[in-house]
């Protein structure tokens, strides 16, 4: 991998480019913010390509193109080959919804370079029902077989909750069965439309043991036929993951209407200037806004944080889950078990015990009339 | 299965989706995969030059033993280690 050197600011390894938020499907674990951007405030798809130009220049060696549904813009092809252009290693990030057979052709010959297709359940009832879909995951399906026939690597993408916990083992070999090289079994992380459906999300303490079991047992056993990369839940943990590989070292990520922020989330930290896009230039933003210096270092850091030894591992976690378990970014992320609010968490993670009806989702939509109840 | 059985004849290939890449901006090669970046030390650039699909395993390592004057015993443990590990995260088809 590529740290950057010790005492400067290397340049970006990946961009997460948000090309919309529009997308057909409503799965309750979104990460997108609840107030999403509307169409008419997207970036043109020339914008965009003057932001992958600058991307690449800089150093941006993978472009992630996501959403939302990035399908849901007619200039994707348009946007995908100008990517291929520049350099950069290019990754689509879709539900499969709106693409056809013919327009991943047509990615496919602009010069995609990968697909990471996301499935809601191996259960297709279940699964058309957690993205709000009918007829999502045969559509899915359907889509898998035109990427693979395309000569297209696919990942597929899986986010695990307390609904499908139960056959994380059955999407590994489904993710076989549809030809995939590579699926990304992530446990539901709390942002976005996820944080807001977290209680109907939570999976048991036992039930998520026994998934992270069978998914380590399936990784070893199907070591040359698929890739496994596990993310395990956050909430069962006894330190915190290294978020985005810490602050403004890796990545940064781009809204639909061209904010560029440190990651998904960044935006429910108050107080955080973010520059955009349309104004200055990728480069400028990385080094200079103040968003992308606020938790770089360890400046920022209180203890626990400030004296750990795992200062430099995990960089004391998420500051977005930070703010909105302890109402402060700069505390410790309190998954950690060192930080004053952890046993906080393992209350929150009890919303998962018992065999009981789980609340029903708000499904993610453009506007948030449930909660204006 | 395929990927982790490395014989004599198998022909090495990098998929589509895995791609080595000079870097201009950080001066060093790299293996550009689905949400990976590997460092590419010259040995295993001048291995992964060679995995065109139509040579075999023995050829590269016949190729690579001459060119660097190696040990060929030396040259097939290294590229049967890299190849190995590679094959096993699914970044080198056999």
């Amino acid at each position: 991998m590529t740290p950057p050197q010790q005492g400067r600011i290397g340049a970006p390894v990946a961009i997460l480019a948000e090309l919309t938020h529009r997308c057909p499907l409503g799965c309750p674990y979104c990460s997108n913010p609840l107030v999403l951007d509307a169409r008419e405030d997207e970036l043109p798809a020339a914008e965009w390509k003057r932001i992958f130009s600058e991307a690449a220049a800089f150093g941006v060696l993978h472009a992630h193109l996501s959403g939302g549904e990035p399908a849901s813009r007619q200039d994707l092809v348009e946007i995908v080959a100008h990517c291929a252009k520049v350099g950069l290693y290019t990754n689509l990030i879709t539900s499969g919804i709106g693409l056809t057979r013919e327009r991943i052709e047509q990615l496919s010959a602009a010069g995609l370079d990968h697909v990471q297709l996301a499935i809601q359940d191996a259960d297709a009832a279940s699964a058309d029902k957690i993205a709000g879909y009918e007829g999502a995951f045969a559509r899915k399906r359907a889509a898998a077989g035109w990427i693979t026939e395309a000569g297209l690597p696919l990942t597929i993408n899986a986010v695990i909750h307390r609904a499908n916990i139960s056959r994380a083992g059955k999407m590994v070999g489904l993710a076989v069965e549809l030809g995939a090289r590579r699926i990304e079994i992530a446990h539901t992380q709390y942002y976005g439309w996820g944080m807001l459906n977290r209680a109907a999300l939570m999976p048991s303490r036992a039930e998520a043991e026994a998934a992270i079991a069978e998914v380590e047992a399936l990784k070893k056993s199907l070591s040359g036929v698929i890739v496994i990369d596990h993310v395990v839940p956050d909430y069962h943990a006894r330190y915190p993951k290294a978020c985005m590989g810490g602050w403004g070292k890796r990545g940064l990520n781009v809204t639909p209407s061209g904010k560029v922020l440190p990651c998904h989330a960044a935006e429910t930290i108050p107080g955080l200037e973010f520059w955009n896009a349309r104004e200055r230039s990728i480069e400028d933003i990385w080094f200079n806004s103040p968003a992308f210096n606020a938790f770089r270092g360890d400046g920022w850091m209180r203890e626990p944080c400030r004296s750990c030894p795992r200062k430099t591992i995990d960089y004391g976690g998420c500051r977005c889950q930070a703010f909105a378990l302890t109402g402060d970014a700069r505390e410790a992320d309190p998954v950690c078990h060192l930080s004053p609010h952890h046993a906080e968490i393992a209350g929150i993670a009890a919303q998962g015990e018992g065999a009981g009806s789980a609340p029903a989702y708000h499904y993610r939509q453009m506007k948030l009339r449930e909660l204006a109840e | 299965m395929e990927a982790s059985e490395l014989s004599t004849l198998s022909k090495p290939r990098l998929p589509r989706g895995v791609r080595l890449k000079y870097d201009e901006t950080r001066h060093e090669w790299l293996l550009l995969a689905p949400e990976r970046v590997i460092k590419a030390n010259e040995i295993a650039v001048e291995i992964l030059k060679r995995c065109d699909g139509t040579a075999t395993f023995s050829a590269i390592v016949d190729d690579l033993a001459a060119q660097f004057s190696a040990d060929r015993a030396r040259v097939e443990a290294d590229v049967r280690a890299l190849l190995g590990e590679l094959a096993a995260k699914r970044m080198v088809d056999l």
